[in-house]
């Protein structure tokens, strides 16, 4: 029985070890209650958008959809019975801006998860600084696709699909609706979005179709407010086809000025992005043209999952904020559907517990959870699988603004990057054979 | 020759471009370049006044036109609204904040008015949110025209192609002829030229220096008026444009109006060429030609060396 004497008692160097052990529990990076396993009293999610600049077009509908969903959880009575709480930061003063901001969120507010970022540039600065702080991260809306093919991270993913399937479902669904098309010109914004995208559109066309003449390559700057040279030169050169990839303010006013100088009638454009501005530009955006929600969702899907899960998300965003949500708070949905089934499952696997942090990564690796419309799944390589909405403007009287009809839903394995590849060389071995076998076209119906 | 014989329709369609650009830009850099030339203040809150200007213009058209006022309206409504913002910002800003600021540091100046131009952007979010604003109805009042090329014809809005530079050129004629021939214009040169002198004189160099910022703040709003019946309003419209605007007045020389009109032309036809030759370089010819201006002279085109004071 030795020791039983020194029951209740510590030597000098038991004290130590423990002091020594508490220091460095200390030192560890993020240590949160979560990282010694214990139930928090709230669930603090750190969520990076924008909320000034240009981009905040996107930000702040993100930033609203994620309050809306926040406390329709915590009514429901939180995930795992804790409540959730938001604590937003913005992206608008830049990627060093950020980073500090991921490091103050894990270090000093102590969140158990975060979600990051619009931005590709912020995201591929968050994604290391996810496994440094082995901290679970969801990368909720940047479209960079080098993100997991350039490297493995344990605890980012995506909750949604990336440039790749975004591009190049766009350029499918053009070769399924106009064959015949011999010239393309590109009004693209001039940074590494505008530049990127374009890149996967003209590798996936010189596979796909070879031969089609670029009329012209314009990159205006980002932020331009004026584009009647872009729109002068596009219109004397006549091209098929013209491709841009530009949101927010930018792609409002080059839809506008294009409209107002009929350059709508002499080109057909496939716009990617474009359904994040429907509800802005209302009638100056005609019928016939080409436009991609970034994702399987607009808020009158065609066939979506869950009918009653859309409308009732769509109606309670638009009673609240005004307007139909667009991509940016689908994608906000998905990152916080995917928020709560991760939980869910790493709480069930550890038995009603709670889990540690990376016990709670390792539950997003082949999550599947639903998305507004459908369903989303976490591949091993952390990225999701989306499928990719397409369709093309048509002028409805219940409507003040475009809608989309003949709209193609892309499944997610056909148009992403497998696993272990790069975009850039998969891209290469697409053969015209896959625009033959496209699911068919689905009509609007109001 | 060759080439210019060959491609002489796209140099004229270039020029058409070019000009309307040089126009819009005009009417911001100027306001910023008389503000200089009195208070010797570089306000960089210059581009948040661009803004407010498009906005209030938007805002009061969309709600004229919600009344059911005609489209004609639309345009003494740019003006009006300008006015407006002009008279509301510029004797408060000046007499609040840039005359306390007038005898320090110009790195200090710089700052204040750059922390008044975020003060501003957070008030246009508070007021507008971050969807992009549009007012359009005075340029689709006025409709297209087709300008020929070759056998085609190449439409353009005759906002673009009437009322920009005819804007830009009334506002040159009139600054022009109100500094050197009115009185008022001429204690505006005297405060410009020497302020001790003109006080010494009987100026009242306070007002003088008010008067000149409200005119200023109005031409930065009327910029802004102007624009918004073609691009969207958006949170961090300001910043782009006051970018460019100091282009154009450090190529001008600082306090220079007319050298205001001939930079933003070099500027506007430089960056309308570009796209037309080389387009990949249509987001650097702005800053090349300043570049290459400012490595001739450095005190800008139309700007006079001084002697540094110790």
């Amino acid at each position: 029985m030795a020791g039983t004497g020194r029951a209740g008692m510590v030597t000098r160097r038991e004290a130590l070890i423990g002091a020594g052990a508490a220091g460095a529990s200390l030192m560890l990076p993020g240590g949160s209650p979560l990282a010694q396993g214990a139930k928090p009293a709230e669930i603090k999610v750190g969520i990076a958008t924008y909320l000034s600049g240009p981009a905040s077009v996107f930000g702040v509908p993100g930033r609203q959809t994620a309050e809306m969903l926040f406390d329709e959880i915590n009514a429901a009575g939180g995930i795992a019975g804790i409540k959730v709480r938001p604590i937003f930061v913005d992206e608008g003063p830049g990627v060093d801006h950020v980073v500090g901001e991921y490091r103050r969120l894990v270090q000093s507010e102590g969140v158990h998860l975060i979600f990051a970022a619009i931005s590709s540039a912020d995201c591929i600065a968050c994604a290391p600084l996810s496994d440094e702080l082995k901290r679970p991260t969801l990368l909720w809306d940047c479209g960079t696709q080098r993100i997991f093919e350039d490297n493995r991270y344990s605890y980012a993913f995506r909750t949604q699909a990336n440039a790749t399937p975004e591009i190049l479902s766009a350029l499918l669904y053009l070769l399924k609706v106009k064959p015949d098309f011999k010239s393309i010109a590109v009004i693209n914004q001039d940074y590494a979005w505008g530049r990127d995208s374009w890149d996967i559109f003209r590798t996936a066309m010189n596979t796909l179709k070879p031969g089609v003449k670029v009329s012209a390559e314009l990159f205006p700057r980002f932020g331009a407010t004026d584009f009647s040279t872009e729109i002068t030169r596009v219109l004397a050169l006549r091209p098929d086809v013209v491709l841009s990839t530009s949101w927010g303010g930018d792609l409002d006013a080059l839809i506008r000025q294009a409209s107002d100088r009929k350059l709508f009638e002499r080109s057909t454009f496939v716009m990617p992005l474009a359904e994040s501005s429907l509800q802005r530009v209302g009638k100056a955006l005609p019928a016939g043209h080409i436009v991609g929600a970034r994702g399987d969702h607009w808020f009158l899907h065609p066939s979506p999952a869950d009918p009653e899960r859309l409308k009732r998300f769509s109606d309670t965003y638009k009673a609240k904020y005004n307007a139909w949500p667009i991509y940016p708070c689908f994608h906000m949905a998905q990152a916080v559907s995917a928020m709560k089934a991760g939980i869910e499952k790493a709480v069930a696997a550890k038995g009603g517990g709670w889990p540690s942090d990376a016990e709670l990564a390792a539950a997003f690796k082949g999550l599947e959870f639903p998305s507004p419309t459908a369903s989303v799944r976490i591949r091993e390589d952390g990225q999701g699988l989306e499928n990719q909405l397409i369709g093309t403007t048509m002028h409805s009287e219940k409507y003040p603004f475009p809608v989309l009809t003949d709209m193609i839903v892309f499944p997610a394995e056909t148009v992403t990057t497998p696993v272990g590849q790069k975009s850039a060389d998969w891209l290469k071995t697409l053969t015209p054979d896959m625009v033959g076998k496209l699911p068919q076209a689905q009509a609007f119906k109001s | 020759m060759a080439w210019l014989s060959e491609n002489g329709i796209l140099v004229g369609l270039a020029l058409l471009d070019g000009l309307s650009y040089a126009a819009a830009v005009f009417m911001v850099a100027v306001g910023l370049n008389l503000v200089f030339g009195v208070l010797r203040v570089l306000n960089v809150a210059h581009g948040s006044l661009y803004a407010i200007g498009g906005y209030a213009a938007a805002s009061i058209g969309l709600f004229a036109a919600s009344l059911g006022a005609p489209p004609w309206l639309g345009l003494p409504i740019l003006l009006a609204a300008a006015v407006l913002v002009g008279v509301a910002l510029g004797p408060v800003i000046e007499r609040l904040l840039l005359r306390r600021m007038q005898d320090r540091e110009p790195v200090l100046q710089l700052l204040v008015t750059f922390a008044l131009f975020m003060i501003l952007e957070d008030l246009q979010k508070l007021v507008w949110g971050v969807q992009p604003v549009v007012f359009d109805a005075p340029l689709k009042w006025l409709g297209t025209v087709d300008v020929p090329f070759g056998t085609d014809v190449i439409p353009f809005t005759a906002y673009q192609l009437y009322v920009l530079p005819g804007v830009a050129l009334a506002t040159l004629a009139i600054l022009a002829y109100v500094l050197r021939y009115t009185l008022t214009g001429r204690m505006v040169v005297a405060v410009t030229v020497d302020r001790e002198a003109a006080r010494a004189m009987g100026i009242d160099a306070a007002k003088v220096t008010m008067l000149t910022f409200t005119v200023g703040a109005a031409l930065a709003a009327l910029g802004g008026a102007l624009a918004a019946p073609t691009v969207s309003l958006v949170p961090g419209v300001g910043a782009s444009t006051i970018v460019l605007s100091f282009a154009v007045v450090a190529t001008a020389g600082l306090g220079q109006i007319e050298g205001a009109a001939v930079a933003a032309l070099l500027i506007g036809l430089g960056r309308s060429f570009a796209v037309y030759v080389a387009p990949e370089f249509e987001v650097v010819v702005p800053y090349a030609i300043m570049v290459a201006v400012l490595l001739f002279r450095p005190q800008g085109l139309f700007g006079v060396a001084e002697t540094r004071r110790i």
